[in-house]
């Protein structure tokens, strides 16, 4: 590993948060479940967005008051929500029909590896004792129009999750198109991970040696 | 007359054969029709095959009756929940086979089984471990694999209204899968916590019409799954 002195980056909130600004007024939006749920609190001031969970409800509102919570009333996490006004409630096909006939504009995943075209592994880690599990991972990476994740840079143990190729079982191809972690902003281009943003305190060579991939720097601004 | 009211979950799963497959309403505990599967559990149907979401959590409801060893194979989307402990055992020693299949293609496969499409292709899955060993193919420059449609000989549903030509309205996102398998099942069986006669539930509103259902049965005050398994039961 890396021998240089720890920087720090974003935290979650100010990960979801930094998400939230890319995201346009009016958008429909699926979150998946962890970091991604966190984009619900940092709505930008004068912006609507209308969040959708694929068990069947599109105008997801928070977290019900205790006490106020109806066990059929639930997101994709199987936790207790409440409905917006204006909200609806349909069946599983026409949910996913949303999905995968691109009717959702964004989708924010969290992730394993992302590889630098595109390629996103986050349902797996093939282990052999492991009970395998996909949920709507696959069909909201085949239908979404933009698919953003939000991520810590690293593993646990320090590892890369920005890969030159997965190596974990893939949830689709050439599907990211851009990636938030606690140390910065990469959109996935033809050319592989193109650095938008260091995180304030960061800079690119600290993000560079934790990328496992080629991380092609800022475009100079030459005006 | 048509009159498709039973009087108990009981009557209305009597018929279930050994080896049948099973279409269970639900996702998470949200839908799962609780009093009709332990009246499957109580009439002893075994070799089942079983098409829900999940696997079912604490020891009531789908996981009892995974528990009870009457399920040889789950088809399913995610098959590990919190207080999902029946399942991974029984995944584990082979006992219970799994079909994995993401979660939209399950439900577009039920649809389709429902109405007379065989297969159909999709773009789920293409790349990945799950699409690996399916028919690919290029249309209009895109890839897809082909997936089948799936029918079930019996389907049991959570509905919060219905009527008794088997019109039913459900509860919020209780809907999920309930309308997609009374489409998909030979016998399609409601559990309902009111039924009316015709004409009380307005026809524009009607969720899943009634020629796709043949049985319904009420259900005054279901059980709700997380607080069976806060209370600590274990079914039967």
């Amino acid at each position: 590993m890396t021998n240089s002195t720890e920087q720090v980056g974003r935290t979650r909130d100010e990960m979801a948060m930094r998400l939230a600004q890319d995201i346009p007024d009016g958008s429909y939006v699926n979150l998946g479940i962890g970091i991604p749920e966190l984009v619900a609190k940092f709505v930008p001031e004068g912006r609507e967005f209308i969040y959708h969970t694929e068990n069947g409800l599109l105008g997801m509102g928070p977290s019900p008051e205790e006490g106020f919570g109806d066990p059929e009333l639930i997101n994709a996490g199987k936790r207790q929500v409440t409905a917006i006004p204006g909200a609806a409630y349909f069946h599983h096909a026409d949910s996913f029909a949303m999905i995968r006939g691109g009717h959702l504009d964004l989708c924010v995943l969290g992730a394993l590896q992302v590889s630098s075209d595109g390629n996103l592994a986050n349902w797996s880690t093939g282990a052999p004792d492991a009970i395998p599990a996909v949920g709507g991972a696959m069909d909201l990476v085949a239908g979404v129009k933009s698919i953003y994740v939000i991520t810590q840079h690293c593993t646990k143990n320090g590892e890369p999750k920005l890969v030159p190729s997965c190596t974990f079982p893939l949830t689709g191809c050439g599907i990211v198109n851009r990636i938030y972690t606690n140390l910065a902003v990469i959109e996935v281009t033809a050319e592989g991970f193109q650095l938008i943003e260091l995180s304030p305190g960061i800079d690119f060579d600290y993000v560079k040696e934790r990328t496992g991939a080629l991380l092609i720097p800022l475009k100079v601004n030459t005006k | 007359m048509i009159n498709k009211q039973l009087a108990s979950a009981e009557e209305a799963v009597a018929d279930v054969f050994d080896g049948a497959t099973i279409m269970i309403s639900g996702f998470g505990e949200a839908g799962s029709p609780i009093e009709l599967i332990h009246a499957l559990i109580d009439h002893g149907a075994t070799n089942l095959t079983v098409v829900n979401n999940n696997t079912g959590s604490g020891e009531v409801g789908l996981a009892a009756l995974i528990k009870a060893k009457r399920v040889s194979k789950m088809i399913c989307s995610y098959p590990r929940t919190a207080n999902s402990t029946v399942f991974p055992k029984l995944y584990r020693s082979g006992e219970t086979k799994l079909e994995l299949v993401p979660q939209g293609t399950l439900a577009e496969r039920i649809r389709a089984g429902g109405s007379g499409i065989p297969a159909f292709y999709t773009p789920t899955s293409v790349g990945t471990p799950l699409g690996e060993d399916k028919e690919h193919r290029t249309i209009h420059g895109r890839e897809f694999v082909l997936e089948y449609g799936l029918t079930a000989d019996f389907s049991l549903i959570k509905g919060r209204i219905a009527d008794t030509h088997g019109n039913v309205l459900y509860n919020k996102t209780a809907r999920n899968f309930g309308p997609l398998m009374a489409m998909a099942g030979n016998v399609s069986i409601i559990q309902a916590e009111h039924i009316v006669s015709p004409g009380e539930i307005d026809p524009e509103v009607i969720i899943t019409p009634g020629i796709f259902v043949n049985r319904v049965v009420e259900i005054q005050k279901p059980a709700v799954e997380s607080e069976l398994i806060a209370a600590g039961v274990s079914y039967p």
